[in-house]
């Protein structure tokens, strides 16, 4: 378990060292999207449209944050992840399609973005869910806002974080799953507790 | 002041305790869990959860970004004045909420998915009615992560699948779930009803502090072995593993059809919004899940 503090843009390089376990610090610039800005944007890459910001080297957090207008600018109340498995149909792609290699979100995601992960160079980071505080402490400033017409939370919101952490590497660039292993263990866990109360399948 | 702006202040405040303060039930098993969770990970999950609560609890501020879907729970005296006016009234609080605390604004219409923008909507908030003969009104505001609700589930067992089968369902229910619902949660569990009464009951069972166990001893005691087998799966904190995966395990029950057993589970993450108040025909008003803070 080794910690690293890691700065955008970020690259493939920087995140195949990287093992589950681990634990990371970012800082730079990070962007919001759940499942209608993903939709949308594969929508974009279809059509060969141009998105209103390049992603590239970016962090993309599943995240629908509570934003407050004060005068002239956005300020985050509240910033907590969101359930990440949402993403699944989508996640792969959209690394790829829009060169990101960190994600960060919470619950873990499923073994297509997993196998992604391996191919294509990225990690995916837990941040512990419903901690919005603790997670807003750490936006400097809200930098940008797109596509604000899906909603407050879907909209896709562009911060400028500061040692955004602590998030623990889950899924690394190596195939590995921590969610899976925990997984495996409580699949096994379960047998004993069906004999516990007569279930004999 | 009228009793209608008592009610809608009433309302307002109750949305902001619920979002920004743990009831104590909740932050007491919280403490408990990180004292007895013996891996790393699960405490630094722990730790951010008691922290985060703590800042939010000091700052007025959510504790969670998802503030949910507005669910209000109210037991109307017969005799309290305004009982016509309510609706209306907690529409209106649901909106003022949404700007001053702030809210985020969930609310979607299902077809089109767009977002109404105050929390408001086609039934939302939802209200759930109870008359008692009387003349006060008893308001609990239910602000509803779907983290959580996503993984809520319903079952019609029969009869001879039985006891045991509400077990199983129990347990498969919180390992289809893993992560997902951020563990650690309250499960409130319906049996017996119908489809929609159990599903009711569930609700009415997360409402329940999770230290006050059911008053008859035999559901009493099959909340605790319940709680039990949960935390033996070993799903643990935010699903990376641990002894707390449920904070507590509320049942509570109704006469159902003698052909069936129905089971609904209702999953509520740690952050269990939750707030509640008395109020009477004068205009007193009595905080009972955050006392003293009238």
């Amino acid at each position: 378990m080794t910690e690293y503090h890691l700065k955008t843009p970020i690259w493939e390089a920087d995140v195949r060292k990287l093992k589950v376990g681990d634990i990371i610090y970012v800082t730079g610039t990070m962007f919001t999207a759940r499942d209608e800005a993903h939709r949308r944007a594969s929508e974009y890459y279809r059509e060969g449209k141009k998105l209103p910001i390049d992603l590239s080297g970016l962090i993309l957090y599943h995240c629908g944050p509570i934003v407050k207008r004060v005068n002239e600018e956005w300020k985050v109340v509240a910033a907590g992840p969101t359930t990440s498995t949402r993403m699944e149909l989508f996640e792969d792609e959209f690394m790829k399609n829009f060169n990101v290699r960190v994600v960060i979100g919470k619950g873990g995601m499923g073994p297509k973005t997993t196998e992604g992960m391996k191919n294509f160079g990225a990690v995916y980071c837990a941040f512990t869910g419903g901690t919005a505080v603790l997670a807003a402490k750490s936006i400097r400033k809200v930098e940008r806002v797109e596509w604000l017409d899906l909603g407050m939370p879907e909209a896709v919101w562009v911060f400028d974080v500061e040692d955004f952490g602590p998030l623990i590497v889950a899924i690394d660039s190596h195939g590995n799953n921590l969610y899976n292993d925990i997984m495996k263990q409580v699949k096994q866990t379960k047998e004993k507790i069906y004999k516990q109360i007569g279930i004999t399948k | 002041m009228t009793l209608e702006i008592v009610v809608m202040d009433a309302i307002v405040n109750l949305l902001k305790l619920a979002v920004t303060q743990l009831s104590p039930d909740v932050k007491h098993a919280l403490a408990r869990a990180r004292e007895e969770e013996t891996s790393d990970v699960a405490r630094t999950q722990l730790d951010a959860i008691l922290k985060n609560v703590d800042m939010a609890e000091k700052m007025e501020t959510p504790i969670c970004q998802d503030t949910g879907i507005q669910m209000f729970y109210l037991r109307v005296g017969s005799d309290f004045p305004i009982i016509a006016k309510l609706t209306q009234i907690l529409r209106e609080a649901v909106k003022r909420a949404t700007e001053t605390i702030p809210l985020r604004p969930n609310a979607v219409h299902p077809f089109t998915r767009e977002n109404s923008g105050d929390n408001t909507g086609e039934y939302a908030p939802y209200i759930d009615w109870e008359v008692f003969a009387g003349d006060t009104l008893e308001l609990t505001a239910l602000p509803k992560g779907f983290g959580s609700e996503m993984m809520s589930t319903l079952t019609m067992l029969t009869p001879g699948e039985g006891i045991r089968g509400l077990k199983k369902f129990v347990i498969d229910t919180i390992i289809t779930a893993g992560a997902r619902p951020c563990p650690p949660v309250i499960l409130g569990i319906g049996v017996g009803g119908g489809a929609d009464s159990v599903m009711k009951l569930a609700r009415k069972a997360v409402l329940r502090p999770v230290d006050k166990r059911h008053e008859d001893p035999k559901v009493a005691m099959l909340e605790e072995e319940l709680l039990k087998l949960v935390n033996e799966t070993g799903i643990g904190p935010m699903g990376l593993g641990g002894k707390t995966t449920v904070l507590g395990v509320n049942v509570e029950y109704a006469h159902t059809h003698t052909a069936a057993l129905p089971v609904g589970v209702i999953v509520q993450c740690w952050a269990a919004r939750k707030a509640s108040a008395r109020i009477w025909p004068d205009g007193r008003v009595e905080y009972l899940t955050h006392k003293g803070s009238e």
